[in-house]
């Protein structure tokens, strides 16, 4: 242990603490911008500059705790060098904050905020960094702002494993480029939106489909329809204050009522119908000598992953759509039908914690005789800035139900948002279907929380099958190895391409605290239970959709309607 | 065209190790068109030596010496830092703008020569000084430039 | 005393690059044998008596930096030469290289037996091709005379040596950078502790030394510390290499016990000014140094001496710039230096050196105001107290020096002389 001084106050803090962390003990909060406590030390913003013994300036992020240290985390010197330091960048910085998507939610502003700074001392404010880069339909890099944290590689390296971004040049012109200087839509970048949440400033966001959203709600002649993933009602929460893991189910739908939209539909119905589609599939595969092992298809940004880095091994993926398309599929099709309405005329929103998503809606592939299946995505964030924009008291609103058709959904559905939920859902239908007997533990706990790689078996008939979840890109990538070269252990797979699953998706919230992601997961298996029914099978609106228009699983309709194919993003020339 | 062949040759002489990677990268450009790492360049090497292409990127943008675009079949590298600023590089300058009909930082059209400021090179000692194709000339002023430059022309010109 | 005096430099001219007999008749490798009769502590005394400092400029006695690297136990250990030689007016180590290879290997083999490795780089600027060619030439002439790859003069020592090329890169003359480099990737520093002595090349102690410093412990070890040390000055003992250029008749590389003024050095040794002109100020110690008026060339040349007055030795370099230069063009080819060569991944030095850049050009071209030399001041003192590393903590030094200095020059060049108060009490 090592006993040291901060601002006259003596602290014992282990020999591997840094200063940054020793003062926290002392509950001082030295300021920082680029630091971030799930990733590795950068040191490059200069921020947490402190004084020392000897009246030099250490930065405290990364400077380790000596015997005898004497730091003063105050003086006016040190005050004056972060002033400096923070004016700076802002010389560099596009400071019309009130356009700006994360104004009120921007690590800089609080920093500017502290420092009671409200423009720098330098009379121009010429900024000289890349043109906006809008070159594809998920995510928007805003180098005006950007202050070169190098958050956002390390998440596209180390966690993800797409890698991407490089750190381009030297001296002024050192920007965060894609490789090579590309726009992002010519990269691998597979559009999993983890590089927006981890940005201290509003320099990556998503792009924003609100106006689409608001132009078909105010469109007379079109009936406007929404859908919601699992996990967006344990989140959206967080951005009107609520505690993380809120479940707001009723007020989402009771908001999107006011805003306009004909019906308000549950994801976790078609959530429901994938498990059908997907348990019957791997049953199939598993009876018939199919491909194995196999894996999940519904997070598309693991989908643009293998497509990009491992179109080899894409038999292995199973063939359904994800919940989002087969709704949208569903909308233009035997909804459009129901309601007496040509499928032109239907607006399909989704409202997802993905930024993927964008980009799955407007594959080619994901239409139905000529209409396109879902029109368009909103991620959680945007969905809230329509409730701020419409003044819905979000907290106070009544709670509304669902509508029907799409409207009930089972317990195994909710659980889609969180790592493992898919898995789990899965069992629970093909145990019973295989067996033909009721599962005495429905829950699996196994394949939930928070560990990067969880695994399970479970014996069915004579067979015992192994089965893995992996969630965060970095994960998938250990597993999808051992898929490439043969020698994967496992019958099903499931992956999801952000941490945490769903609720840890590019287009939530911005988690505030270490442990909003455990909350968002708890209270998703707390919906679960609290469903009256919670396995995918003994849902009724899915009986009845089979009986009255799909006939059944991997039927001749499924097949059409939702299933898909994929291939490789970057053929390779011959 | 990536001439695959020569540039195995250099990866077998640094025997694949990718920690050489600078040295690999100066000496692939050589043998390139344009003599510089294209991104398809980039990308071969990258996979033969089993490295990111982000990697092979951020080294190229970082390193003078390595380039990302193409250069003529000369390049020819003014000193723009203190102790020849001192002793009047704008001179030589002026003579290498006028001789070759190119401004610093250009290409000559035919793609002969590439004229181009540069930090010290250690040629303090006879400043004024440039180097062409990593050759050092010191000790010049303007009409031991235009001299040089018309040699230099008639070779290449032969 | 004599104003030059060839001990490091004593074998200039005297063999053929690749000529190992002749070297060795020259007192060759006399050194690195009694290194290894006597053992290193012998050694560590010897460079003690004769306080070498870190001749590539950061100053660091090597005799400190040995002790503490010769205790440290470690499965592998490497030693580097850094002839990464980048700062502008220095070229001292070129000479080295090019006329003396045989003193430098011989460095690099008693700092690898002191240090405790068996295998050595040489990191070698790219600018300096032309060389990295004659030195592996001497270093095959090392292997064919067995000095190298196989155990020398009846001790289990075997050392090799590998040549590594930069790649244009100014900051990778800084130790963690250099090595980053070497590792097959961008040379950006890297964060200070650990030091490359405790963790360097692929996570191994590393002992780093410039080319001059290792020169210099052959040579204390050929002629003897106590020797060495009759020469220089109390605290500045033995004797530098210096690069003498800019506006002076004989510019070269000359070889000065400490102490020397720099006035003798100008006009005694390098000739004096050209066309007899007045020197209007000088820089020492390299680009990041501060800008010494002309007429303080009375000081010394030691390393306290010039302390004292706010100057270091630094690399060795002297620049000596004439009336015909005006202080704020030299500015801006300091800027322009680190502009260029900012590895950029810092706020400060990036940012700084973007503002800066800026406001010299209004000074340049008459559109400056009075506050844009508070102003410079300013972010010139947050680049120095707060930049990740030595370069972007020094870049503003020539600047500072120049306001200290020459602020008549700056006032004279403002476009709206509004009287503001420049003060430099305010800070540290």
């Amino acid at each position: 242990m090592i006993q040291l001084k901060i601002d006259n106050k003596e602290v014992t803090v282990p020999k591997t603490y840094t200063i940054l962390q020793a003062a926290k003990e002392l509950h001082i909060n030295i300021p920082t911008l680029c630091y971030h406590p799930a990733q590795g030390i950068k040191g490059n913003c200069r921020i947490c500059m402190v004084q020392d013994g000897h009246d030099r300036l250490i930065p405290a992020c990364s400077t380790k705790v000596s015997d005898g240290m004497t730091i003063l985390t105050n003086t006016k010197f040190v005050r004056e060098m972060q002033r400096g330091v923070l004016e700076l960048i802002l010389a560099n910085h596009d400071q019309d904050c009130l356009k700006c998507v994360r104004n009120g939610k921007c690590e800089l502003q609080d920093l500017c905020e502290r420092f009671n700074i409200s423009k720098n001392s330098f009379e121009e404010n010429q900024i000289s960094a890349h043109k906006k880069d809008k070159s594809n339909q998920a995510i928007v890099r805003d180098y005006s702002k950007c202050i070169k944290c190098g958050r956002c590689v390390e998440t596209c390296s180390s966690v993800q494993n797409v890698n991407i971004l490089a750190f381009a040049n030297r001296s002024t012109a050192y920007e965060i480029v894609p490789n090579f200087d590309r726009p992002l839509g010519e990269t691998e970048c597979v559009y999993c939106g983890q590089c927006i949440k981890i940005c201290p400033v509003g320099a990556i966001y998503e792009k924003n489909d609100t106006e689409q959203v608001l132009d078909a709600l105010e469109d007379e002649s079109l009936h406007v329809i929404a859908q919601i993933a699992p996990a967006v009602r344990v989140s959206i929460g967080e951005e009107f204050g609520l505690e993380p893991g809120a479940v707001t189910t009723g007020k989402i739908v009771a908001s999107l009522k006011r805003l306009g939209f004909d019906r308000v539909f549950d994801t976790n119905f078609t959530a429901d119908l994938t498990i059908l589609e997907e348990g019957t599939e791997f049953i199939d595969r598993l009876k018939n000598d199919g491909v194995l092992p196999m894996i999940t298809s519904c997070s598309p940004g693991w989908i643009n992953y293998i497509e990009g880095f491992a179109p080899e091994a894409l038999d292995h993926l199973s063939t359904c759509k994800s919940p989002q398309q087969m709704f949208g599929a569903l909308s233009k099709t035997y909804y459009a039908d129901k309601e007496g309405l040509h499928p032109s005329k239907i607006h399909t929103v989704s409202i997802m914690p993905c930024v993927a998503k964008k980009f799955e809606a407007k594959r080619p592939e994901m239409s139905s005789f000529g209409s396109i299946d879902v029109d368009t995505v909103i991620t959680t964030r945007e969905f809230a800035q329509l409730i701020r924009l419409a003044g819905i008291d979000f907290e106070r609103v009544e709670d509304e139900e669902f509508d029907e058709p799409f409207g009930i959904a089972s317990g195994a559905g909710a659980i889609f948002g969180a790592t493992g939920g898919v898995m789990e859902a899965a069992l629970r239908t093909v145990y019973e279907v295989m067996t033909g007997e009721l599962l005495d533990q429905i829950d699996f706990k196994e394949v939930r929380g928070l560990e990067g790689i969880k695994e399970a078996e479970i014996q069915i008939e004579n067979k015992v099958i192994k089965v893995a979840v992996a969630h965060g890109l970095g994960n998938a990538s250990k597993l999808l190895e051992q898929v490439k070269v043969g020698k994967s252990p496992y019958h099903f797979i499931e992956i999801m391409a952000c941490t945490g699953g769903c609720i840890g998706g590019g287009g939530q919230p911005i988690e505030k605290s270490p442990d909003t992601i455990q909350k968002r997961i708890e209270a998703i298996y707390q919906v679960d239970c609290n469903k009256d029914f919670r396995k995918s099978h003994e849902n009724p609106a899915i009986k009845q959709l089979y009986e009255e228009f799909l006939g059944q699983p991997l039927g001749e309709r499924s097949h059409h309607l939702l299933h898909t194919h994929y291939k490789a993003r970057f053929p390779k020339e011959k | 065209m990536l001439n695959t062949q020569a540039i195995e040759a250099i990866l077998k002489k640094y025997q694949y190790d990718e920690k050489a990677l600078i040295n690999i990268l100066q000496d692939v450009q050589e043998v390139c068109e344009g003599r510089y790492i294209s991104e398809e360049t980039a990308a071969h090497v990258s996979e033969e030596l089993n490295i990111s292409k982000r990697t092979i990127y951020e080294v190229i943008t970082f390193f003078a010496a390595l380039r990302e675009h193409p250069v003529g079949e000369v390049l020819i590298q003014l000193c723009n830092s203190t102790v020849c600023k001192v002793k009047k590089n704008a001179e030589v300058k002026a003579a290498l703008e006028e001789i070759l009909g190119i401004e610093m930082g250009e290409t000559s059209q035919d793609k002969k020569f590439t004229l181009e400021y540069t930090t010290c090179f250690g040629a303090c000692d006879v400043s004024p000084a440039i180097r062409i194709n990593k050759v050092v000339y010191g000790n010049l002023d303007r009409d031991k430039t235009l001299m040089l430059m018309r040699e230099l022309k008639g070779a290449l010109y032969e | 005393m004599n104003r030059v005096q060839a001990f490091i430099t004593a074998n200039f001219d005297c063999y053929e690059y690749n000529d190992i007999d002749r070297y060795i008749e020259l007192g060759g490798f006399e050194a690195l044998k009694k290194a290894i009769e006597k053992g290193s502590d012998y050694v560590i005394d010897e460079l003690r008596t004769a306080d070498i400092k870190g001749r590539g400029g950061a100053g660091y006695p090597t005799w400190k930096k040995w002790a503490i690297g010769h205790k440290r136990q470690a499965e592998k250990k490497y030693v580097v030469c850094n002839a990464d030689e980048g700062e502008p007016g220095t070229f001292k180590d070129r000479e080295l290289l090019k006329k003396d290879p045989f003193k430098v290997i011989e460095g690099m083999m008693i700092s690898g037996f002191v240090f405790g490795a068996s295998k050595g780089f040489i990191y070698i600027r790219e600018e300096y091709a032309y060389i990295q060619e004659t030195f592996k030439e001497a270093l095959e002439v090392m292997r064919e005379k067995k000095y190298l790859g196989h155990p020398v003069f009846g001790s289990d020592f075997v050392f090799e040596i590998e040549v590594f090329s930069g790649a244009g890169a100014y900051v990778c003359g800084e130790n963690s950078s250099l090595i980053e480099s070497m590792e097959g990737r961008v040379g950006r520093p890297r964060i200070k502790s650990p030091r490359v002595g405790e963790k360097g090349y692929l996570g191994y102690p590393t002992l780093v030394n410039n080319v001059e410093t290792l020169a210099g412990v052959t040579t204390v070890l050929l002629i003897g510390a106590e020797r060495y040390a009759q020469y220089g000055t109390q605290e500045s003992p033995g004797t530098k290499v210096i690069c003498v250029s800019g506006n002076v008749k004989n510019p070269g590389v000359y070889e000065i016990p400490f102490g020397v003024t720099l006035r003798e050095i100008i006009y005694d040794i390098a000739g004096g000014v050209e066309e007899g002109r007045r020197i209007k100020f000088l820089q020492l110690g390299g680009i990041s140094g501060p800008l010494m008026p002309g007429n303080m060339i009375d000081i010394g040349y030691s390393y306290e001496a010039l302390e004292q007055e706010g100057f270091s030795v630094g690399s060795g370099s002297i620049l000596v710039a004439d009336e015909t230069n005006r202080v704020i063009d030299f500015l801006v080819s300091v800027s322009d230096f680190f502009y260029h060569e900012s590895c950029g991944k810092c706020v400060p030095c990036r940012e700084g050196k973007r503002q800066l850049t800026r406001l010299l050009k209004k000074f340049v071209s008459g559109t400056a105001k009075g506050k844009d030399i508070k102003t410079i001041e300013k972010i010139a003192h947050t680049m120095k107290y707060t930049s990740f590393c030595g370069l972007g903590q020094t870049a503003p030094t020539a600047l500072l020096s120049a306001i200290k200095y020459f602020l008549p020059e700056f006032w004279n060049l403002v476009g709206d002389k509004e009287v503001s108060r420049i003060g430099e009490g305010e800070w540290k």
